[in-house]
């Protein structure tokens, strides 16, 4: 396979010629925020989180989509680009109802975390407050739509991973939405399979294990890891 | 030097964040001699005074009194410091503005009528109940805040860090995990 060389932030860096920039640059160490990337399931580019500037693109691309190319110029970080990751970061907070400190995720989540890092101290958007439902007729899972930020990482795990097609979305704009199967209660769905995959991949509380309260939902991504690497490395090891 | 002319409010909230305070425990002491407390819950202050320094405002803008309040205490404050997350992001209170604009009114219902095991009717004394907003509002959608001090609420350490900012005379400034919401 060919190698491309570029610079990410003034180093020098080589990576194979189908590698994206996010790939490049975690194994060049350079730490590019992301939050619906999942290591493990392919990417979309959902959350616009990981833009980077290209030297000679006007528009700002997503790491986690762009694939790499010789002789690019890509910057991680600049006043622009903290500017847009702020607001992309304020605006999935004004536009469904996350209320931290009744959250099953407190402390475990990674729109919490990633709002730490990039000094989120308030919200310059007024909240929408939408009205969204909690579906808890899944005997072993909750989804609270409220804390949903339609990351997809749900719907990729339940098909690419599971491979059981359950999670699916639907809607427009504001109104999209995770839905199950044909946009019914997750309890009466016939395609889940129950693995709970989707509960592990999810980065907020929208996904969680019935029964946990404020702040004790945990997940263990190494599950997800271990799935990952048994099909693709044919290894049944953690 | 003069005393830091100091106040805190409690608007729409648990109180939580002025039991955080409380926590500041022998640091209260060590500000004691650079502040004069001139308005706040744990004072027997009737009217908010004119000329305050800073005031750490907690709690959503949930009624009218609130809303009042607020913008007087503007007027009359050179710093707001937005004071927890019910100060910053509506939290807790403001679940209930999903309920639609008539919530004012829905909330009262379900509470006092549906709810009432003996004696329902929703308590309507003007001048003294103040009327539910129909919006629950963070302090910065109805004054200009200066500084934000979240958390549910804000640990002890995060206030400290956030006063001797101020009391130096420096521009508080919060990074990392002291930002964390909830």
């Amino acid at each position: 396979m060919a190698a491309r060389t570029f610079t990410i932030d003034g180093k020098l860096v080589t990576a194979e010629e189908n590698a994206t920039v996010l790939d490049a640059a975690t194994e060049a160490g350079i730490d590019i925020p992301t939050l619906c990337h999942l290591e493990g399931v392919y990417d979309v580019g959902a959350c616009r989180l990981c833009l980077v500037e290209v030297t000679g693109i006007g528009k700002l691309l997503p790491a986690c989509t762009t694939r790499v190319a010789e002789g690019m110029e890509i910057k991680t970080d600049s006043e622009r680009l903290r500017k847009y990751r702020r607001m992309t970061i304020e605006l999935l907070f004004a536009e469904r109802n996350h209320v931290c400190a009744v959250c099953v995720a407190n402390s475990h989540c990674e729109l919490q975390a990633l709002a730490c890092r990039l000094g989120m101290d308030h919200v310059r958007y007024d909240y929408t407050f939408p009205r969204w439902s909690v579906d808890n007729t899944h005997t072993l899972f909750g989804m609270d739509h409220n804390r949903c930020i339609l990351c997809t990482r749900c719907v990729r795990v339940c098909w690419h991973i599971e491979g059981a097609g359950t999670k699916n979305v639907s809607g427009r704009g504001s109104h999209s939405h995770i839905i199950s199967d044909l946009n019914q209660s997750w309890g009466s769905s016939e395609t889940c399979t129950r693995c709970g995959k989707c509960v592990m991949g999810c980065p907020t509380g929208a996904l969680f294990a019935k029964g946990v309260t404020v702040s004790e939902m945990e997940r263990d991504r190494t599950k997800l890891e271990f799935i990952v690497t048994a099909r693709e490395k044919k290894q049944w090891i953690a | 030097m003069d005393r830091l002319k100091f106040a805190t409010v409690w608007l729409g909230g648990c109180a939580g964040c002025h039991m955080s305070f409380m926590d500041l425990d022998e640091f209260l002491i060590d500000i004691a001699d650079h502040i004069e407390l001139v308005y706040s819950p744990v004072i027997d202050v009737k009217e908010y005074p004119h000329g305050v320094d800073v005031c750490l405002i907690e709690g959503a803008v949930c009624n009218e009194d609130n809303l009042e309040i607020l913008h007087k205490i503007r007027r009359r404050t050179r710093v707001l410091v937005a004071f927890g997350d019910c100060a910053i992001t509506g939290n807790v209170p403001a679940i209930r503005n999903q309920l639609g604009l008539k919530n004012g009114e829905s909330v009262l219902q379900r509470a006092y009528l549906e709810g009432a095991q003996s004696n329902p009717g929703i308590p309507r004394e003007p001048g003294i109940v103040p009327a539910l907003l129909p919006r629950v509002m963070p302090v910065q959608e109805a004054v200009h805040i200066e500084y934000y001090l979240p958390g549910c609420p804000p640990p002890a350490d995060r206030i400290k860090a956030v006063l001797a900012q101020l009391l130096a005379g420096t521009e508080p400034r919060l990074t990392g995990a002291q930002l964390k919401f909830g």
